[in-house]
């Protein structure tokens, strides 16, 4: 391997032949760090390294999130520990799907903010709450995607309303915002949704769901993730913050339990195996 | 070795590059309706919000009450929405400042939305934005605008996914269009008359139902802000949540 | 007026470690009429007493508000007051528009501290002329904090600003313990108007037209008190003139006005006396 980052995840010259740059529509044949600022200024066109889905819902004393650990790079698992829950204050999670290299960009600036709060906020009872977090990260994700160079994510904002209720609301590399007492972002919202749903079919019904049942859910919703989503893992995190922030329980390195292939041999007609 | 393998690379060489753009936008559907009568005026909207076939939310509000008995709405792409509303609401208050308090008049009001919209002529906010409040004179006035800041004071309109469904009903129980007096052989149109606010709510009311049985992107919850002299209200009906 | 060679700029100390140009700054804010600010559990009242330039003209502005739960006295230059609210109110709609919150009390007046602060340590500016006191009610509870040109701010039960504004502290001072123990607006306000009324010179009385109340606090948006709204509250006080003139007046009349000048005389001790601070 060629350790020159600036080579990384191009495919080798002695394989393919030397990279193209006209593909880039760049003019420079072969290009050198300090020949960068000749080739034209790229927004971000696509994610490299990606984190799927991100799952959060709400239940009667707080809410729950759970993301696994894969960085993709396409369909490769590049690296597979790699987190993507933060905790910002005392009672707020951020979790992140997407470019892992614009999640940890969003993570250095909510450490930014978080580290102004300390700074500037001397009075008690002033706390950077979750509805204040997903506000700043709208008008991030916004700002940037109206300059047409967006932070390529999907985040859940979980965390607690100044009123002490749950709070639990997305935006995304558009900007575009909302509130469910349900979430998840990429393939979730399509395997993971249908089953919270099921738990918490009116939003106002998370108060009739116990921790246990959550958990449970979570549980269930990564395990049809990882059966069915190409780019999931089998190791996840998760965090439970409850009683208004009180209690803030970062789990990682869960495993997926009672899941097995097993099941697939005995499945008939499909493929070449007729009976 | 500069020999080229076979592989999905090798289109590229010869051919030219796909170009894969960035889209800014996105459509997350739902609907909304104004509707003026002598002495009040009616917004409303489904709340759910969609990307694709998917359900964002089965309760996100879109009309919002704006300060100075003015409500409104801007439907089409939720950000851009949120951003021109969130503008709206910023510049009336530093109004307030500058003229000491004053109220601003639904009229102008809605000529300065015309100026948001219109300064992104070149980036546009994709929405169709409606506001509703009481004229100078007590009457109620809808105002209506399409992207880039065209606008009209209307006795009704319908925005967003639905409006096609809605609209001609509207011109109908409205507008009275089509509508003529009985046994006059469609000789003498039905006269005009102001709708009564229970009037307009069942219509507002028939109107979500029906395009929610007939539209994808619309459904779940209607949320209907009432202006009258006395303030503003809001009143909540659940839709069909399929 | 004395001179000396270390006023010219506000970058140069003298001998002594003194920056006279802050110090003529703050100066400014005792040529101004006085401004008064004192704090309950759950509210912030400010009251300020206006002038007017001449009997044709109209009353200046002593209370700006800031936002739906902040406000500011003033006492001073005007428009150098102008220019820090304005700048306040763009903080406040930032906070709103980036975090969906209420900016904090505390974070507005550092934000202006800083601001006033980097006119005395550069060359060729010049330290604001106004002095400030700052109402807010935020999750951390109803505040008032006194702004100076120095840069120094400060948080207060109680506190005066502006011309002869010591008799105002000391009416603060000696009702300190039923200010802060306010159960009603009312309450506060008249506590408020008391001291106002202690600045006041010989011939002026409390009218609707020279004073300003405002109020802010637990449920209560920041709501200001002008013109024929201010009556009420005037309507609350057992009199609008200040009580060590009527008590003057009542000695002059038992001194069967025999000295006629005598108040004009104590007039101009007062005024010396409080601006020697």
């Amino acid at each position: 391997m060629n350790h020159d980052p600036f080579l990384w995840g191009r495919p080798s010259n002695d394989t393919y032949g030397a990279y193209n740059h006209a593909i880039a529509q760049a003019s420079v044949q072969e290009a050198t760090h300090d020949q960068l600022d000749q080739f034209p200024k790229k927004h971000t066109q696509q994610p490299i390294i990606t984190g799927t889905s991100v799952i959060a819902l709400k239940y009667k004393d707080g809410i729950i999130m759970a993301a696994d650990t894969m960085g993709s790079y396409g369909s490769l698992m590049r690296f597979n520990n790699i987190e993507r829950l933060f905790r910002v204050g005392k009672e707020t999670v951020v979790g992140i799907s997407g470019d892992i290299s614009d999640m940890q960009q969003l993570h250095r600036i909510l450490n930014e903010l978080e580290t102004d709060e300390e700074v500037y906020d001397n009075d008690g009872g002033h706390n950077l709450r979750a509805p204040h977090v997903h506000e700043y990260l709208t008008r991030i994700l916004y700002n940037r995607r109206s300059k047409m160079d967006p932070l390529w994510n999907a985040v859940l904002v979980g965390g607690f309303n100044d009123d002490g209720s749950p709070f639990l609301k997305y935006v995304d590399l558009l900007g575009v915002a909302y509130g469910s007492s349900t979430l998840a972002t990429g393939f979730g919202n399509h395997l993971a949704i249908p089953l919270l749903r099921q738990l918490i079919p009116n939003d106002t019904d998370y108060v009739n769901v116990t921790e246990e049942q959550a958990k449970k859910v979570v549980m269930d919703c990564m395990r049809v993730l990882f059966y069915r989503d190409a780019r999931s893992f089998d190791k996840f995190s998760m965090v439970t913050i409850k009683d208004g922030g009180k209690g803030f329980d970062f789990e990682k390195n869960i495993k997926i339990d009672n899941q097995s292939w097993r099941f697939a041999r005995d499945i008939k007609g499909y493929g070449s195996k007729q009976e | 070795m500069n020999a080229t393998v076979a592989s999905e690379y090798s289109a590229e060489v010869h051919s030219v590059p796909i170009e894969h753009r960035f889209n800014p936008y996105s459509d997350n559907g739902g609907t909304v309706l104004g509707i003026a009568g002598e002495d009040f005026a009616v917004l409303a909207g489904d709340t759910r919000q969609v990307v694709g076939y998917s359900i964002n939310s089965r309760y996100e509000p879109k009309i919002f009450d704006v300060g100075d008995d003015i409500v409104m709405t801007a439907n089409g792409f939720a950000a851009d929405g949120a951003a021109l509303i969130d503008r709206f609401r910023n510049q009336l208050k530093w109004y307030k400042f500058d003229h000491g308090g004053k109220k601003l008049s639904i009229k102008s009001a809605a000529r300065y939305i015309q100026h948001l919209l219109y300064g992104k002529r070149f980036f546009p906010y994709y929405v169709s934005t409606l506001i509703a409040g009481l004229d100078d004179e007590g009457k109620g006035a809808v105002y209506s605008y399409d992207p880039v800041g065209s606008y009209e004071r209307e006795q009704c309109r319908a925005g967003g996914a639905a409006a096609s469904l809605i609209m001609p009903f509207l011109d109908n129980q409205v507008n009275f269009k089509n509508q003529y007096e009985p046994g006059t052989d469609g000789k003498k149109k039905k006269e005009l008359r102001y709708l009564t606010l229970p009037e307009v709510l069942d219509l507002v009311k028939d109107a979500f139902s029906s395009a929610t049985e007939r539209h994808i992107q619309v459904g779940d919850g209607l949320e209907i802000l009432i202006v009258t002299k006395e303030g503003i209200r809001t009143e909540y009906h659940p839709l069909k949540r399929d | 007026m004395f001179r000396n060679n270390y006023d010219n700029d506000s970058v140069t100390y003298s001998p002594t470690g003194r920056l006279f140009q802050v110090e003529y700054a703050l100066e400014a804010i005792k040529q101004g009429s006085a401004a008064v600010g004192l704090v309950s559990k759950t509210h912030v009242v400010l009251v300020a007493l206006k002038r007017n330039a001449e009997e044709l003209g109209s009353y200046q502005k002593k209370i700006i508000k800031v936002d739906d739960h902040m406000g500011i006295a003033l006492a001073g230059l005007a428009p150098d007051a102008r220019v820090l609210s304005n700048y306040l109110r763009k903080q406040a709609m930032s906070s709103k528009m980036i975090f969906n919150r209420p900016l904090l009390t505390s974070k507005a007046v550092l934000s202006i501290a800083d601001k006033a602060q980097e006119n005395t340590q550069s060359y060729g500016s010049r330290p604001y002329g106004v002095g400030l006191l700052i109402s807010g009610y935020d999750e951390t509870g109803a505040h008032l904090y006194e702004f100076q040109p120095s840069g120094s701010v400060l948080e207060y039960f109680g506190a005066a600003i502006g011309a002869r504004s010591q008799a105002a502290r000391t009416y603060l001072e000696r009702n300190l313990d039923t200010i802060t123990e306010s159960e009603t607006v009312e309450q506060l306000i008249v506590h408020g108007l008391n001291a106002l009324r202690d600045t006041l010179s010989q011939d002026v009385e409390l009218t609707f037209k020279n004073t300003s109340v405002s109020v802010v606090g637990k449920d209560t948006d920041f709501t200001i008190y002008d013109d024929e709204n201010v009556q009420q509250w005037l309507d609350k006080l057992d009199s609008v003139s200040n009580a060590r003139n009527r008590e003057e007046d009542d000695e002059d009349n038992a001194n069967d006005d025999e000295n006629n000048t005598a108040p004009a005389e104590t007039e101009q001790l007062e005024d010396r006396m409080e601006t020697d601070e």
